[in-house]
């Protein structure tokens, strides 16, 4: 009895200690916590008459998560720590229970950006078990049951994802979700509300909830309408410039790949795309170029896009909401000729691919989605090395010399 | 059996009598083959034969070869008859005969002695002979000793040799004269006459010693004015030459180093201005064909033009880009005439220095004739290059004069001067010998107030370079650096050329240094631009390279920031100099250049990522806008980018943000708390602004003390915003798209822009960016295809295949055919081989059998004949006998 106590009051002091300042503390106390717990598992404090059941400290473990769980206090690094033991699939169930009981306590509690709301996050997206591998070993317990884990995995993150997120942990959860949550819910369906809303908040949300939606349609047989008409919204001049713009463009890559879409539809694309294209950084343009060329490819029919024989003026109304009324299919892109007079080589050399017929050979993009200015730049000094290097032939004699033209930095600017 | 040969031999003779006609045309002789068939256009060669005259021939030449080899078979010796034209089957015996008798008779009659038996032999010795050397054993005697000789002649020789009469002859003239004169002893006459022949030989000694001395001056002062007479007087120099005949080995050379030396040549003449401006504008416009041509793309790889760009280049500033290959002298640099001699060896190098002493002509003379000398110690090296050398000291020596009398002419030239003081102590050889130039150098050493050392070690490090520098004013900077680039010219040493490319990048690290100082230097640097351009002509690999570290440096870090934070902060000043160095040195129109187009985009990155958050990232990204459209603007190419930037910036002037017929592009936001930087806080200070320029040093800080001030700056931000727009609304006018890419920008500026607040020039500004945008009507070309090269259509005419060889098997390879035909070759050779050898057996065959016929016809006759006489024996026996009995 005695050493019950002295047990039980040295399981408090750790945990206590797992609020101290100290991250060294803090971990050492985590560890020595659940040695602790796995220890508990094996020898039962009590002895149970049940004894053919697995016990589990379900207290300490409850205790533990009530911890991480503060606040006060970002736990970030600690919950990373904790995300070992989760791989062990008996506390990984007892910590999503208790996780999902207490979740509704600390949301309610707080309001807007906390570091316990982040601590919440941190926690479910650590919860991104990989319950493939799960033993059928102990089919008659109740923990090591895959539908069981799976409904308290579905209940966890409904439960989570009923209260109004912040922006950015919205952005987390929409960039895990496809991979990490979809699969693993017994039935994906009921995210499809969630995933709509999200759809509908525009901007860069939308761009990842796409993927989510992408998932259920093509999985679950899910029904959007005006799907694309969203999509076609959805391109804006700041589609270029954030920071899924790689995500987004493979998924719209896998959209219009359908050669059953209406052709009104694939031309208002392309036309969006080059439009847009006016404004974008060169290293986007050398993968929207090559994406506009694709579509063209697969649809046919829009070839008159860069190939009309008769002369029109541009039809095209940018601000049409809807790709069928735009008139997309009657405009040409001449944005993509002004493309050729483009300052970068090589996006002048990818423009000029529409001055010839097109090749039946798509161009494969998906090495272009990524790639950033410098990887442009770097590729450029390996281009070529062992050339020689023209000089500029005009001596310069000043520092704001004009040169090529005019000296505009001269005329603007003056040595102080 | 013996006759058919006879038969033959008969018919032999008769062919040899008749001419080769008869014998064609006689029908017995003529055996035609008969042709089964006519072929169109083949032309044979054997329809018709003469057997008999073949076999003839063949037996003939048996007869020669093959039965002579018979009849010495087994016979070691043999006879060669050396009889005159015994073998000599073209003459007549009788003309053989007469010229046998004929040289029989010369020899006869060659013998001049009757006696002499030895006549016919001639005594040598090596291979002269003796009778010759006897001849002409006077002229292979000294000239000296001839000279004496044929004085002594006269008069010694004929008192020691009988010479009396002469002697009595004078004695008596004495007498005649004197009368009572003693008559002198024959003793002392001799006397008399040996003295005077030693005065005389001491005389002739005398004026033979000062002919040598006067000679040897006059060497002297050839040498002495060759040197200048070399180059320019060739018929002078032949005039001198004629007086230096007597050394013949001295004249000999300079001969052959006249012949081959630059013989007067007319130098350029000088050009009348018009030309120079015609040349010069020639050379611009090919060096502008060339940038289009770059700038187009089309033949991106050519590099041999781009050679052939820079040396055209090198021309004009007299900057010799590709040093290693053509070392010059280090004048040449700044000479302008531009006779830009180039030499190498020890020579050259050895006369610079001796030259830049100014030890005068006198030394140089010596000099160049020490290494002559040397030269032709040396030997080996044959003729051509010693008269290189000696070229090169011509030339060499050429140099300096012109540069001499251009000092003189301008004595005044200090930085002449100060070269040739470096080169002085570098070389620290005490200049005594010419008094008149150190004079001169000392009052320009006066002149010069500048205390500046005159040589410097390259820099090895980069806080090498910075203690060269340091504390001096930007000019003396620049008066080190250009002497460090002297003093270490690659010409001068071999590892110059690696200190001169280290230079460049320890230079733009330099020039980054003080433009990250602050205040920055900025002068400064526009002091050093053109050191940086003479550097990066010289090595433009080099100064790209460095050129390209810094913009990758840059660059990554730039990259690194952002991977961390998803924005960047704008590029220090010292990459904005950096950006704008990099346009002053490399040409930004090319379609692809290794230098500009990472900087162009290193531009465009920095546009697109640092968002703005304050005035000095304004200013900071209004001059990378200045530096793409200077990097544009020759090429008139898009860039996305930078109208993206000029909306943002005016954007931030914009006051009311709510309801925008554009939008913006990132980094810049709709609205945010950072988007009100432009506007104006109070509109009344527009009245008091007046344009003008914005320092570069506000892209580091700004130090704004009133609102006024920052309302002021403001303004000019704006201005200078605007004025780009309508730079760029000027360049991109035949871009097809320009409506649209101006089109949030027309927005903006006819309906956002408070534009009534402004200042009446940035009203004026702003009216006319709407003009030009509103004025283009850009035409809307067809967009086609262009069109392709129509693809033949199939032909089926008859594919003609040209056949050499008939009846052979066709279509096999070439060389399967090859072989058939030297197989086909060689069993015909072989047949053909196999029917002589046959021939020739059965030519042997008859020989033989016709020697034994010879030999057994012969063997019966000498037996009939034995026969026939001992029948005669008997029969005269028997006679005898009934004689006798009759007798009886």
């Amino acid at each position: 009895m005695f050493m019950r106590h002295r047990y039980n009051g040295c399981l408090e002091l750790l945990l206590e200690h797992i609020s101290h300042e100290s991250y060294q503390i803090k971990e050492s106390a985590l560890c020595a916590l659940m040695q602790f717990a796995s220890m508990e598992g094996k020898f039962p404090l009590q002895d149970l008459d049940w004894s053919e059941h697995y016990s589990f400290p379900r207290e300490l473990i409850q205790a533990v998560v009530e911890r991480l769980l503060s606040q006060e206090e970002d736990m970030a690094l600690l919950i990373s720590r904790f995300q070992e033991y989760l791989d062990m699939e008996d506390v990984r169930y007892y910590v999503m229970s208790s996780v999902r009981e207490n979740v509704g306590r600390v949301m309610d509690k707080t309001k807007g950006v906390s570091p316990a709301r982040t601590n919440v996050c941190l926690t479910y997206c650590v919860i991104v078990c990989p319950l493939v591998h799960f033993t059928a070993k102990h089919e008659d317990w109740k923990a090591a049951k895959l539908k069981e884990h799976k409904r308290t995995f579905e209940r966890l993150w409904l439960g989570f994802l009923k209260y109004k997120l912040p922006s950015s942990m919205y952005k987390k959860v929409l960039v895990i979700l496809h991979d990490s949550i979809l699969p693993h819910i017994s039935n994906p369906t009921v995210m499809i509300d969630f995933l709509t809303a999200a759809y509908d908040v525009g901007g860069a949300i939308s761009l990842l909830a796409l993927n989510g939606l992408f998932v259920l349609i093509h999985q679950h047989n899910l029904d959007y309408p005006d799907f694309y008409k969203k999509l076609y919204s959805l391109l804006e001049p700041s589609v270029f410039h954030v920071k899924y713009r790689a995500r987004f463009f493979h998924l719209a890559n896998l959209f219009l790949s359908s050669t059953h879409l209406p052709v009104y539809l694939v031309a208002a694309f392309a036309k969006r795309l080059s439009r847009l294209a006016l404004t974008a950084p060169p290293a986007v343009l050398l993968m929207v170029l090559p994406f506009i060329c694709n579509l063209i490819r697969r649809h046919p029919a829009c070839r008159v896009l860069i190939h009309r024989p008769k002369a029109c003026d541009d039809p095209y109304l940018m601000e049409e909401e809807d790709p069928s009324q735009c008139h997309a299919l009657e405009s040409s892109l001449w944005e993509i000729q002004t493309l050729q007079k483009h300052y970068h080589p090589d996006v002048a050399t990818a423009a000029m691919a529409i001055n010839k017929p097109l090749s039946q050979q798509e161009d494969a993009i998906s090495e272009l989605l990524e790639l950033s200015t410098y990887e442009l730049m770097e590729r450029d000094l390996k281009h070529k090395q062992s050339k020689t290097v023209p000089l500029e032939f005009d001596p310069a004699t000043q520092l704001l010399q004009g040169s090529g033209g005019v000296g505009v930095l001269g005329l603007n600017f003056s040595l102080e | 059996m013996g006759k058919p040969p006879k038969k033959k031999n008969l018919a032999d003779k008769v062919r040899k009598t008749k001419t080769s006609t008869e014998i064609k045309n006689n029908p017995f002789e003529v055996k035609i083959n008969r042709k089964k068939f006519d072929i169109l256009g083949r032309k044979s060669k054997h329809d018709v034969g003469l057997p008999g005259v073949s076999r003839s021939k063949a037996i003939n030449k048996r007869k020669e070869t093959l039965l002579k080899e018979y009849k010495t078979k087994d016979k070691a010796n043999k006879f060669i008859d050396k009889r005159f034209g015994e073998y000599d089957t073209k003459m007549d015996p009788e003309e053989k005969i007469l010229q046998r008798f004929s040289m029989e008779r010369q020899r006869t009659q060659d013998k001049k002695d009757m006696y002499n038996l030895n006549e016919e032999e001639e005594l040598t010795h090596y291979g002269q002979s003796l009778s010759e050397m006897e001849k002409l054993n006077d002229m292979v005697d000294s000239d000296d000793d001839a000279d004496e000789k044929g004085v002594l002649s006269a008069e010694l020789t004929a008192s020691h040799f009988g010479g009396g009469g002469l002697l009595r002859r004078k004695t008596q003239g004495e007498k005649d004269n004197g009368g009572n004169q003693r008559a002198k002893s024959r003793q002392e006459l001799i006397e008399e006459l040996i003295l005077k022949s030693k005065q005389e030989k001491r005389e002739r000694q005398n004026q033979k010693e000062e002919s040598q001395v006067l000679t040897e001056k006059l060497d002297q002062d050839w040498k002495s004015i060759q040197g200048l007479l070399a180059h320019k007087n060739a018929p002078k120099a032949d005039r001198l030459e004629e007086e230096d005949k007597p050394k013949l080995d001295e004249y000999d050379m300079m001969v052959r180093e006249l012949g081959f030396e630059m013989k007067a040549q007319p130098s350029e003449k000088m050009k009348t201005p018009e030309e120079v401006a015609r040349e010069e504008r020639e050379r611009l416009q090919k060096l502008e064909a060339d940038r289009l041509r770059r700038m187009m793309g089309d033949v991106v790889e050519d590099c041999t033009k781009t050679q052939a760009h820079m040396s055209a280049d090198d021309l004009n500033d007299g900057f010799i880009l590709d040093g290693d290959e053509k070392p010059t002298l280090a004048y040449q640099v700044r000479d302008q005439a531009g006779s830009a001699l180039s030499g190498k060896g020890p020579g050259r190098l050895c006369l610079v220095g001796e030259g830049t002493k100014l030890d005068g002509k006198w030394n140089i003379n010596e000099e160049g004739a020490k290494i002559e000398g040397d030269d032709e110690e040396e030997g080996g090296e044959g003729e051509s290059g010693e008269e290189e050398s000696g070229g090169e000291e011509g030339s060499g020596e050429d140099s300096h004069s012109d540069l001499d009398s251009e000092q003189e002419s301008e004595g005044g030239e200090e930085e002449v001067e100060e070269e040739e003081k470096d080169e002085e102590e570098k070389d620290e050889v005490p200049a005594t010998k010419s008094q008149l130039s150190e004079e001169e150098r000392k009052a320009q050493a006066e002149a010069a107030k500048t205390e500046l050392p005159y040589t410097f070690k390259a820099p090895e490090s980069y806080s090498d370079l910075k203690g060269l520098l340091q504390g001096h004013p930007a000019d003396h900077q620049c008066i080190i650096l250009a002497r460090t680039q002297k003093c270490n010219h690659p010409s001068l040493a071999v590892g110059n050329k690696l200190k001169l490319q280290k230079l460049f990048g320890f230079l733009l690290e330099y020039v980054g240094e003080l433009a990250s100082r602050s205040p920055p230097e900025l002068s400064t640097i526009d002091k050093i631009i053109p050191q940086l351009y003479g550097l990066c002509q010289l090595f433009p690999e080099a100064a790209s390279k460095a050129m390209q570290t810094t913009l990758v440096d840059s660059a990554h870090r730039m990259e690194e920031v952002l991977e961390v934070k998803g924005r960047a902060a704008f590029p220090q000043l010292d990459m904005l100099i950096y950006l704008k160095i990099t346009a002053l040195l490399f040409p930004t129109s090319d379609f692809r250049h290794p230098v500009t187009t990472p900087a162009l985009l290193y531009i465009s990155q920095a546009l697109t990522k640092c968002p703005v958050m304050s005035l000095e990232d304004v200013t900071s990204g209004l001059v990378l806008c200045c530096l793409a459209v200077e990097y544009i603007s020759f090429s008139k190419r898009f860039c996305p980018e930078l109208i993206n930037f000029l909306l943002g910036v005016l954007h931030l002037a914009v006051q009311d943000k709510t309801s925008t017929g554009y939008s913006v592009v990132p980094p810049f936001r709709q609205n945010g708390k950072v988007s009100d930087l432009l506007v104006l806080s109070d509109p009344e200070s527009s009245q008091t602004w007046s344009k003008k320029t914005l320092p570069l040093s506000a892209t580091q800080t700004l130090t704004l003390t009133t609102d006024l001030d920052t309302d002021h700056y403001r303004l000019s931000a704006v201005a200078t915003c605007m004025d780009l727009l309508k730079h760029c609304s000027s360049l991109y006018r035949e871009l097809t798209s320009y409506s649209h890419i101006f089109q949030p920008i027309t927005t903006l500026l006819s309906k956002h822009l408070p534009i009534k607040t402004y200042p009446a020039a940035l009203q004026d500004l702003h009216g006319e960016i709407l003009a030009t945008i509103s004025g283009s009507l850009t035409s809307r070309p067809l967009l086609v295809f262009q069109k392709k090269k129509p693809i033949p259509l199939k032909l089926f005419t008859p594919k003609i295949v040209e056949v050499l060889d008939y009846g052979k098997k066709r279509g096999n390879t070439k060389e399967e055919r090859e072989k058939e035909r030297l197989n086909h070759k060689y069993k015909k050779e072989f047949k053909g081989a196999l029917r002589e050898i046959r021939k020739d057996t059965r030519f042997l065959a008859r020989e033989k059998l016709n020697e034994v016929m010879g030999r057994d016809a012969e063997r019966k006759r000498k037996v009939k004949e034995l026969f026939g006489s001992l029948a005669t024996q008997e029969g005269e026996w028997k006679a005898l006998k009934r004689r006798k009995n009759s007798r009886h």
